[in-house]
């Protein structure tokens, strides 16, 4: 019997299925971001879908997004997450949840 | 004043559906929207389903309903980085009908409680985001969707949005929104095959286990769970969302971390994750609700925080189901009479006071706070666990430690003071007593 595997992230976020929306449902303020020092959503986000850039802003991707709540609940700026959900019939499908 | 329907349900989970089964079983008109595609598709858990609300609604529902496995082994794990301690409780009763508790796939489970909607003729209006109330001043009057010319009017919207619940919050029903008040659920399907599972479960036919754990989650407060489909097991971290975001480890990691744990991963050696999810869960019990009725509005399921996570009880889509049923029911009173404004309403609240719903979050209040301490995160697992191991640990030829005093030096070891211990248990007792 082989040893469990742990697979890449990208591999595990592969095996969802996400109708991806043309309209973002996640909106981030970069100014609000540049000011913030805990930046929560980064290591939060079940998805990894934000990032830190070099000049200390967020960089962040709404395709793979699992509809959680979780940036906005943790994010301490006043509204530099702005979130909805996404258009009907878009976003995460899940199967085996 | 012309309406499109007597009630909107919004959010087709199981709060939703149970809402508009009651609606459309009075012979009310009933709109039940759904983002998704389907019922279910937006849904996760971690995961049983007690079954037990359901006979009033479904009667013998355990003959049809898309279930996977019935949970006839429950343990509950305290566990330290290299140590677990089970109590490892199994019953026959529970695999047999009327059951106890089943585990599910959602998108099955509330796809198929969704029919029983339709079935009494409820209208299912899937792929279509409601974004925003209408209203006539104070009350609410129906939804905007997403859809063109997407306006509905009602003369009761009930929200079932789920934790994040827009509708509650737009209407004013919440108060300020505590972070700390909600956990973040991540977990992993993971392919086995069933014999694989039956062997490594110990497990026959159709009975499942499930697993829930303290002490596996690096410090957050939280917890993890490992359960067992038909040929799936489902294993999962919850983490307290402040602490989460305070540390720098990431939830599947976290989630790595259990599932390499010497008490876990022999169960999921071989296996190949089918899906991996997360959602947002309201833990804070009755300290997090809503203002659960508004004129014209009610608020049931998770989108009013009535998920239980009470340590030893963790439950919700049963609170689901009764919540959105009363809610369904209060609704239909209150249309018989012609009353629809909050206080026409107010029968919901009273409904849910004479159950098991507010009955139960009454009762464990003060549950949540004190299994998210940090004692019984951390330190009441360490003296379990050492405790155990001292006392099972043969050290001839030195003579055996009598128990009382290896609890003592272990509690000493864990900064734990007896009065600390005292406090607990009595908080305890007052919850669970």
């Amino acid at each position: 019997m082989s040893e469990y595997q742990e697979i890449g992230f990208e591999q595990r976020m592969a095996l969802v299925d996400f109708r991806v929306s043309e309209r973002a449902h996640i909106t981030v303020d970069g100014d609000a971001c540049r000011g913030c020092t805990t930046q929560g959503c980064v290591v939060a986000c079940p998805a990894n879908l934000f990032v830190p850039t070099s000049d200390g802003g967020i960089l962040f991707n709404y395709e793979q997004c699992f509809e959680c709540g979780t940036c906005y609940l943790v994010c301490n700026t006043e509204g530099a997450i702005t979130w909805t959900y996404p258009e009907g019939g878009h976003g995460v499908v899940f199967a085996l949840s | 004043m012309s309406v499109d329907y007597d009630a909107i349900v919004v959010g087709a989970g199981p709060a939703g559906s149970a809402a508009a089964i009651a609606l459309a079983r009075s012979g009310r008109s009933v709109a039940l929207i759904e983002r998704g595609p389907f019922p279910g598709s937006k849904n996760m858990y971690g995961g049983v389903v007690y079954g037990r609300i359901l006979d009033g609604i479904v009667p013998n529902w355990w003959e049809e309903a898309p279930i996977q496995r019935w949970v006839t082994r429950r343990a509950t794990m305290m566990m330290t980085d290299t140590q677990a301690l089970t109590v490892d409780f199994r019953t026959a009763a529970w695999g047999a009908p009327p059951y106890n508790g089943a585990t599910a796939y959602r998108p099955d489970f509330d796809q198929w409680l969704a029919t029983h909607a339709t079935a009494a003729g409820a209208e299912l209006i899937c792929s279509t985001t409601v974004t925003g109330v209408l209203r006539d001043g104070n009350r609410v009057v129906g939804v905007r969707t997403d859809r063109p010319d997407g306006e509905l009017t009602a003369r009761t919207v009930i929200a079932c949005d789920g934790v994040n619940s827009f509708v509650a919050k737009e209407a004013g029903l919440y108060g300020e929104v505590e972070a700390h008040h909600y956990t973040v659920g991540v977990k992993e399907t993971i392919r086995l095959g069933r014999d694989v599972i039956d062997q490594r479960f110990g497990l026959r036919g159709l009975d499942g286990a499930d697993f829930e754990i303290v002490g596996c989650t690096n410090g957050i407060p939280g917890g993890g769970f490992l359960y067992t489909n038909l040929d799936t097991v489902a294993v999962g971290v919850v983490l307290e969302l402040p602490s989460l975001a305070k540390q720098d480890r990431r939830p599947e990691q976290i989630l790595a971390g259990l599932k390499s744990h010497p008490a876990i991963a022999p169960f999921l050696e071989g296996g190949e994750i089918g899906e991996y999810s997360a959602h947002v869960i309201p833990e804070g019990g009755l300290a997090m609700m809503p203002e659960l009725v508004g004129d014209g509005l009610l608020v049931a399921g998770d989108a009013a925080a009535m998920c239980l996570a009470a340590g030893i009880w963790l439950e919700g889509v049963n609170f689901a189901i009764a919540s959105g049923h009363a809610a369904g029911l209060a609704t239909a009173d209150a249309l018989r009479r012609g009353d629809t404004s909050a206080a026409g309403l107010s029968g919901y609240r009273r409904r849910l006071e004479t159950t098991f719903v507010l009955a139960d979050h009454r009762k464990l209040a003060g549950a949540p706070e004190l299994m998210m301490s940090p004692r019984m995160q951390r330190a009441y697992p360490q003296v379990a666990c050492n405790t155990a191991e001292r006392l099972f640990t043969v050290e001839n030829p030195r003579p055996k430690t009598g128990l009382n005093a290896i609890v003592r030096s272990e509690l000493k070891a864990a900064g734990v003071k007896v009065a600390d211990l005292g406090r607990d248990a009595l908080r305890g007792l007052r919850s669970f007593g």
